[in-house]
């Protein structure tokens, strides 16, 4: 089937099969920011925003997505020039292995468009679905409240 | 050299943060080449079982499929997938495909197709017939006579003694240590069981191969060895070791699971087979089965002391289970051993193990390598000690830990490379860190005791805990490592490690000492790592060596070349050049004459005597200094539900530098993490056939970001003499606490020894009477 998608600011007609993740369709077709770790939406590492809201990408199916705008961690940001969220996670040594980063930065960019004022607490709960082995979370919690407020202050702190 | 550090001892960004951060392709699997096929593995549904016919004809006929292969198309050559320098310690019990099947999960037949569901359907197509044997279940019937022979076959070597499915043992023993509980006034002597633990790297094991245009196999591969794994690919594919080429990209997450050479063989196998690239990845589940995890133990801890608080005796006595092969079987428990022990000073230290094969799921390299065990029971141990003796457990420490100045006896009878002789503490910061760190805590105020629950008291009960670990900094004797960097034409320089940055940021950090060598801003070094075909030679990441040893040799490397540069400053500037300084991008005399390294090197390809700034180091050494550290927790039991909540942890650490605080202060962070999990919820559920019944992030629990504690992370700085700018190691160590700390702390709170790790409800409310 072809569905119509607008991927990462791009108007794409993609072929694919019935049965296809959204996950599997953005990687196959070069977005592999998104990361295939568990493969049932318990780790959060797949995260992508479908018309603005961060989804598990691994446990939807690519048709579901028909006619959405679809954003990857490579749509936030290019390495010459790095969102807020991906500026204060650099910055801030929030990035060791780097496997779950990705979701990590999507979940907080859709957070913080809701909520640009967070608490510690608060952030804590929304990576309650993104798993990390490497950092004990401590730091991509400084990452983005460094992140909110530099947002609130009006740049992207690059 | 500048006398003030610039790049050395800052927080820097990773060099490879922004690639990080955006996504943009760069672990193994996020690669594409044409017509690569994915390859799927038939695993055992028996733990124990003889392959008595496969057929793999139907498999192979499949629309899509372009090899299905059994033991029949491999040459059976035993091999072991544990990633250590060569001869490997660990038995040669392994085959890339076998007619025998060791445990729930074994590998039985491969299949390589155009789709991974045309794999998969392919996989349902192979005919195997099992004569199902007996299998050993629990590790204490290992050795019970009679007990089925897990390694009957007669190709498999280097098992202590494969009859009774010993894989390995160890028995060393410095003074007497009977002697030592005589001359004891008390003596504790308990039992401790710790579980399998899983890595759960985010990143699974992957493996791409394929044949380039010269016919060599190129294996792109998540690995933390890339040297051991083209020697023991070669090995194993009895192929020579040149026409192996492996590239470690990015890596998601090893703790150890990666020091092991699991995909690599078969994707080898059927790349060469296809002559199509291969990609084997490894499922979630296939993690939590076929993977490795930390090694299963029981441990008796008998310590002696006399009523003055001087320990004399340490006995410390192991069974672990390795499951069905011997991958890192004798030096994980000798680890178990040797990095807990000489912490105590004790005249009478022994230390014996037996390491045994079972059916069950296959342990391995797991960040901390044996320690976090021994320290569990150690630790628990010398707590249940102090309070016996009347003393506090900070105290009883302060007075009995290892001294600068000190020799560790147990290293010299337990080494596993070629470092027999007695390791003396050059740098020891442990006292600074038992200062700082108990009072972070508010040691001495918030104390409970372990008194009894006064009736006005809730359900909810504090407690403080404590321990303190070391661990090394290399495999003393058995590390080698080599840097090379060349000078570029903009007055950049390029970094070649054949070190293995997984995630631990030792990219960032060798550069960081590149670049404070030559003067230059970190962005100047250009780090290429982990091809064999483009770097020099490197043990790999494991035992915490990066910063120690790969940072000697890249001291030396920068050295060589900032000699080379300040000789060809000197003739431009026409001064001595030993008395010239390097600093900010350029080369002054204490005249004031300067010249940069842009003229430097333009002098160098295009001036008068040409010449190649290239510098070169390669580090090897017996030493392995330890890192130390004092932690302290706070726990809040709820003696209804059975919970104990972790309410702040702190870590207070000497690493002897830290080249990079904010990497430094990471690493214990995730260690401690970790461990949370291994200390109080982390555990593989199996069926009584010994399947692992709970292969998902949802029923097997690490901690997630609201599950932590607080904590505080506290560096402290004892500059070791052997170390670059005075670095130790820093990555291991802090993962050997949290499981005594909050066991010791619990009793502080309600007066419970619980000694069964994880500590989960049940056990708590058990051990309090309330179950």
């Amino acid at each position: 089937m072809i569905l119509h998608l607008t991927i990462n600011g791009r108007e794409q007609a993609v072929d694919c099969e019935p049965y296809e993740t959204l996950l599997n369709l953005l990687r196959r077709v070069g977005f592999t920011g998104a990361k295939r770790v568990c493969e049932s939406g318990e780790c959060g590492a797949c995260a992508v925003l479908v018309d603005g809201r961060a989804v598990d990408s691994c446990i939807m199916l690519a048709a579901q997505a028909d006619g959405s705008r679809v954003t990857t961690v490579e749509g936030l940001g290019d390495l010459r020039d790095l969102s807020a969220v991906q500026t204060a996670f650099a910055d801030n040594g929030a990035v060791q292995c780097g496997f779950c980063i990705p979701g990590m930065i999507v979940a907080a960019t859709s957070y913080l468009e809701e909520n640009p004022e967070p608490t510690e607490e608060q952030i804590r709960h929304v990576f309650v679905g993104n798993l990390c082995r490497c950092t004990g979370y401590v730091k991509p919690v400084e990452a983005v409240l460094t992140a909110a407020r530099r947002m609130r202050s009006g740049g992207n702190g690059d | 050299m500048a006398t003030e550090l610039r790049v050395v001892g800052t927080p820097a960004r990773k060099v490879d943060a922004a690639k990080l951060v955006t996504g943009y392709g760069t672990f193994t699997d996020d690669f594409f080449l044409p017509g690569m096929l994915h390859a799927k593995i038939l695993t055992s549904p028996h733990a124990h079982a003889r392959i008595t016919r496969i057929d793999t004809s139907r498999a192979a006929d499949h629309p899509g499929v372009h090899a299905a292969i059994s033991h029949h198309d491999v040459a059976r050559i035993p091999y072991t997938s544990a990633g250590q320098s060569w001869p490997e310690p660990s038995p040669y019990d392994q085959y890339i495909l076998d007619s025998k099947v060791r445990f729930v999960g074994d590998y039985v037949a491969v299949v390589a197709a155009e789709t991974p569901e045309a794999a998969e359907d392919a996989l349902g197509l192979i005919d195997v017939e099992y004569e199902v044997l007996p299998p050993v279940l629990d590790m204490h019937d290992s050795m019970r006579p009679g007990a089925p022979v897990i390694h009957d076959e007669p190709e498999s070597h280097g098992m202590y003694d494969a009859e009774r499915n010993v894989a390995a043992h160890i028995e060393v023993e410095v003074g007497a240590v009977a002697d030592g509980v005589t001359e004891a006034d008390t003596v504790v002597s308990e039992d401790y069981f710790v579980q399998y633990q899983q890595h759960t790297c985010l990143e699974p094991h992957v493996t791409i191969a394929w044949l380039d245009e010269d016919g060599r196999l190129v294996l792109r591969t998540s690995t933390q060895i890339p040297y051991h794994c083209r020697r023991m690919v070669a090995f194993a594919l009895d192929i020579p070791v040149r026409d192996v080429h492996v590239i470690k990209p990015r890596v998601g997450g090893g703790f150890g699971n990666k020091q092991e050479v699991v995909t690599e063989p078969l994707a080898a196998v059927l790349a060469i087979k296809t002559r199509r690239p291969v990609k084997l990845e490894y499922t979630r589940r296939d993690e939590f089965t076929i993977a490795r995890m930390r090694h299963p133990q029981h441990l008796t801890m008998t310590v002696g002391a006399r009523r003055d608080g001087s320990i004399t005796a340490t006995h410390m006595k192991v069974l672990t289970n390795t499951g069905p092969y011997g991958t890192h079987a004798l030096t994980v428990t000798g680890n178990t051993g040797s990095k807990p022990l000489p912490l105590y000073r004790s005249p009478n230290i022994r230390f014996e193990a037996d390491i045994v094969y079972t059916n069950l799921p296959i342990s391995g390299a797991f960040r901390g390598y044996g320690a976090p065990q021994g320290f569990f029971a150690l630790e628990s141990a010398i707590d249940e000690m102090a309070l016996a003796l009347g003393s506090d457990p900070l105290e009883f420490r302060r007075a009995n830990h290892i001294r600068k100045g000190d020799t560790d006896p147990v290293s010299a009878a337990l080494a596993e490379g070629s470092a027999k002789k007695p390791r003396v503490m050059r740098s020891n910061g442990l006292p600074e860190c038992l200062e700082r760190g108990s009072e972070a805590i508010g040691w001495t105020a918030k104390r409970r005791g372990g008194m009894p629950l006064r009736p006005n008291e809730g359900p909810l009960v504090r407690g403080l805990g404590m321990c303190c670990l070391m661990q090394g900094s290399g495999v003393a004797g058995d590390e080698l490592a080599a840097a090379s960097i060349k000078m570029n034409e903009d007055a950049s320089f390029t970094l070649m490690l054949g070190s293995a940055d997984i995630g631990t940021g030792s990219d960032t950090t060798l550069a960081q000492i590149a670049a404070e060598v030559l003067g230059v801003p970190l962005e100047k070094i250009l780090v290429r790592s982990g091809d064999t075909d483009h770097v020099t030679f490197d043990y790999g990441a494991y035992a915490s060596s990066t910063a120690y040893i790969t940072g000697q040799s890249v001291l030396k490397a920068a050295e060589d070349a900032r000699r080379q540069i300040v000789s060809v400053a000197g003739q431009m500037l026409q001064e001595d050049a030993e008395a010239l300084l390097v600093a900010d991008e350029r080369v002054s005399s204490s005249s004031g004459k300067t010249v940069t390294l842009q003229e430097i090197v333009m002098e160098c390809l295009y001036g008068e005597e040409k010449t190649l700034i290239s510098g070169r180091g390669t580090h090897a050494t017996k030493e392995s200094p330890p890192p130390f550290v004092a932690m302290f927790v706070e726990v809040e039991v709820d003696i209804e539900m059975g919970t104990i909540r972790p309410i702040h942890l702190v870590t207070a650490i000497d690493i002897g530098k830290a080249l990079n605080p904010a990497i430094c202060e990471g690493q214990v962070e995730g260690a401690v993490t970790q461990s949370l999990g291994y200390a109080l919820t982390e555990e593989i559920v199996l069926s009584p056939e010994g399947r692992v019944l709970n292969p998902t992030f949802m029923d097997y629990k690490i901690l997630c970001a609201a599950d932590m504690p607080k904590l505080t992370t506290i560096l402290v700085e004892d500059p070791e003499p052997t170390g670059p700018f005075g670095a130790k190691s820093v990555a291991e160590v802090a993962i050997n606490g949290p499981a005594p700390a909050i066991a010791n702390a619990v009793h502080d709170a309600v007066g419970i020894r619980l000694r069964h790790l994880p500590m989960t409800p049940d056990k708590v409310l058990e051990a309090l009477g309330r179950l």
